[in-house]
């Protein structure tokens, strides 16, 4: 199996989003970076799938120069090689993120040979665009599934299932060579060990620069939604709170009195 | 005539909530633009479906009638779209932020090389068109501008309201049904759903229960989390938890609450030793009441908790059980001392 994992690096924000003060950016001076546990997982599987059935796995990403750290993260956790479509940083939009991974996707199979599965996470964790793998197996003509929590790989074919509307569980099966979007759940991804970090750290990294151009929507700004604004009522502390906290479980319904 | 052409996701004959959403936002454009909102069924029950979409301001539904279609298949049903994006010459086709309207759109933007906007908030019709869209899972927003001879948007789910008295068949407005006979390609055929499984029955599922106990790292251990369980049993909830539970595999993935779990809405969500990173809060922020019981006065969570209790999780949430059994046992207060000595051992009191 051939597998090549498309990945995206993204601001570790956490209890508040800082933005930048022309309102373009996330302000990122102070955060760590991190690429969706969607993608986390479809790395992990990747790794899975090559070491239950040989083959090679390699992970792309488009960024700028810094996401490089993602790529190595990837590799610290058994991916073998990557490829960085580096960026001046400025944000592709999704038709030119999908175009520019195609076009390397073919030059990648032109000299490595065809890859039998391209995994996706299922959106990015910042623009939440949906639609990344999508355009990619469209315009390499290859069936796809989308939020997939569980896989199997069998001989020339995968059966994906993802989570049905309204509940329960839906299946699909396609042949190989097939591209497949995966999210959270799929696996439980494994942290990266010492040697790994070290073995990844001296592989190089393929590079391309693409073009940038645009044809989604143009981000004009970016703000931050209203606050609700509501002030927390503070109902104690420690286990003498109890009283409180039960009195307030009647008063709201929750508990019979 | 500036038609928009809504995708209309339905089961048991019944357009589903999201879709009801795209449907508003449609109905607020046309409004402002002139021009007539026609929706898209596909699959059984459709054309029941689309008879009920007539107080939704909806004079056509177009009913995709093709017995291979009937099983779900995104790009044979994204062909059927693009083929009546042709027919119908829209302004905007437009779908509910779900897994597939989501997926059926993006594959129409595809095939027909149109760019596509996803989780959108709010549009205002002009030349180009502007929009705003959430990222993040809604903790950010974006303004765009979006240029395109055919728009293509989804909702972003449960931020547009949907009239709820605008239902049943009583003077509801006529409804031209329209069945569409699709050009169906079997490569389009290829990613369809081949299997069902029915969802566990039995247990009270987190996405429905009316309280909710979510567990974060100040939890410590997977065995912790029996007093959590003991305290949502009693109040007749469920469990669930931040993502550092789920990585750290004291729970499983599908308790996990946020922007790559679920989104929950319970009456009272009740988070105990969970920070309130932005991407777990977007997954219980619907919910009607949030108290948090932390150590740490100044964690975000605070910023959006009606209520809290500052102290140590491990203490407090079994003095709050002790108290709902005693108090239903009609005891009077036990002392203090007796709840401190509740701890487990090795934990300094907070
Ligand atoms: C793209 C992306 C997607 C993500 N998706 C999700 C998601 O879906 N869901 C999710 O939850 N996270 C998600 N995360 C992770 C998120 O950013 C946070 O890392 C995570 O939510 C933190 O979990 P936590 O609050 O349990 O842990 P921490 O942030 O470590 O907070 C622990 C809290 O417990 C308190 N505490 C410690 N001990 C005690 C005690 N004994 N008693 C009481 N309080 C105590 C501390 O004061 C602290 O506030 C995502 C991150 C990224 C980048």
């Amino acid at each position: 199996m051939e597998i090549l994992v498309c990945v995206k690096r993204v601001p570790a924000t956490g209890g508040r989003i800082v933005l930048t003060p022309d309102g373009q950016e996330i302000d990122t001076r102070y955060l760590g970076f991190t690429v969706s546990p969607h993608e986390e997982c479809a790395v992990e599987e990747a790794v899975r799938i090559v070491e239950a059935q040989g083959g090679s796995s390699a992970v792309l990403t488009l960024g700028p120069v810094a996401t490089e750290e993602q790529l190595r993260d990837a590799m610290a956790v058994g991916i073998d090689r990557a490829i960085l479509l580096e960026t001046d940083g400025r944000e592709f939009d999704p038709v030119a993120t999908a175009a520019a991974i195609v076009e390397t996707i073919r030059a990648q199979e032109a000299t490595h040979g065809p890859f039998d599965l391209l995994l996706f996470g299922n959106e990015a964790a910042d623009t939440g665009d949906f639609q990344v793998g999508i355009r990619v197996a469209v315009a390499l003509d290859r069936p796809i599934v989308t939020g997939i929590k569980s896989l199997t790989v069998l001989d020339g074919t995968i059966v994906a299932r993802r989570e049905a509307p309204g509940g329960g569980w839906e299946t699909y099966e396609l042949p190989l060579p097939a591209v497949v979007s995966v999210k959270e759940g799929l696996n439980l991804p494994r942290y990266p060990s010492v040697p790994g970090r070290l073995r990844a750290k001296r592989k190089e990294i393929e590079r391309f620069a693409p073009a940038w151009s645009q044809a989604g929507p143009l981000k004009l700004g970016l703000r931050l939604p209203e606050e609700q604004g509501a002030q927390v009522e503070i109902l104690g502390r420690g286990p003498n709170a109890a009283p409180a906290v039960v009195d307030l479980l009647v008063r709201i319904g929750v508990l019979a009195s | 005539m500036s038609r928009i052409l809504v995708f209309v996701e339905h089961t048991a004959g019944e357009a589903e909530r999201l879709s009801l959403e795209a449907l508003v936002l449609a109905g607020s454009l046309t409004a402002a633009t002139g021009g007539a909102v026609e929706a898209i069924l596909v699959g059984p029950g459709a054309a029941e479906a689309g008879i009920g979409l007539g107080v939704h301001g909806v004079r056509t539904a177009h009913v995709v009638a093709d017995d291979r279609l009937g099983s779900y298949a995104p790009a044979a049903w994204a062909a059927a779209i693009a083929e009546l994006i042709e027919a119908r010459s829209p302004v905007a086709v437009i779908a509910g932020g779900s897994d597939r309207g989501n997926e059926v759109l993006a594959h129409v933007a595809a095939r027909t090389g149109r760019p596509m906007a996803a989780n959108v908030v709010d549009v205002s019709v002009g030349d180009p068109w502007r929009l705003t869209r959430q990222r993040w899972a809604g903790s950010l927003l974006e303004d765009a501008q979006f240029d395109a001879d055919v728009h293509l948007l989804t909702v972003a789910p449960h931020v547009i309201p949907v009239d709820e008295s605008a239902v049943g068949p009583v003077g509801a407005p006529a409804i031209a049904i329209s069945p569409y006979a699709p050009t169906v390609r079997d490569r389009d055929l290829v990613g369809r759903v081949t299997g069902r499984e029915a969802p566990d029955v039995g247990a009270i599922s987190l996405a429905e229960a009316k309280v909710v106990v979510g567990g974060g790292r100040g939890v410590g251990s997977a065995e912790a989390f029996a007093t959590l369980e003991e305290l949502a049993g009693l109040l007749g909830g469920a469990v669930g938890g931040s993502r550092v539970v789920t990585s750290a595999g004291w729970r499983p993935h599908s308790d996990q609450i946020g922007q790559t779990g679920l989104r929950i809405a319970p009456d009272l969500y009740v988070a105990c030793g969970i920070s309130g990173a932005i991407q777990h809060i977007v997954g219980c922020k619907a919910a009607k009441r949030i108290l948090a019981i932390n150590t740490d006065p100044d964690s975000p969570i605070m910023g959006v908790a009606d209520y809290a209790v500052i102290g140590d999780l491990h203490q407090v949430v079994p003095a709050i059980t002790a108290e709902i059994r005693r108090r239903a046992a009609g005891r009077p207060p036990r002392p203090t001392m007796e709840v401190t000595r509740s701890t487990p051992p090795g934990r300094e009191p907070g």
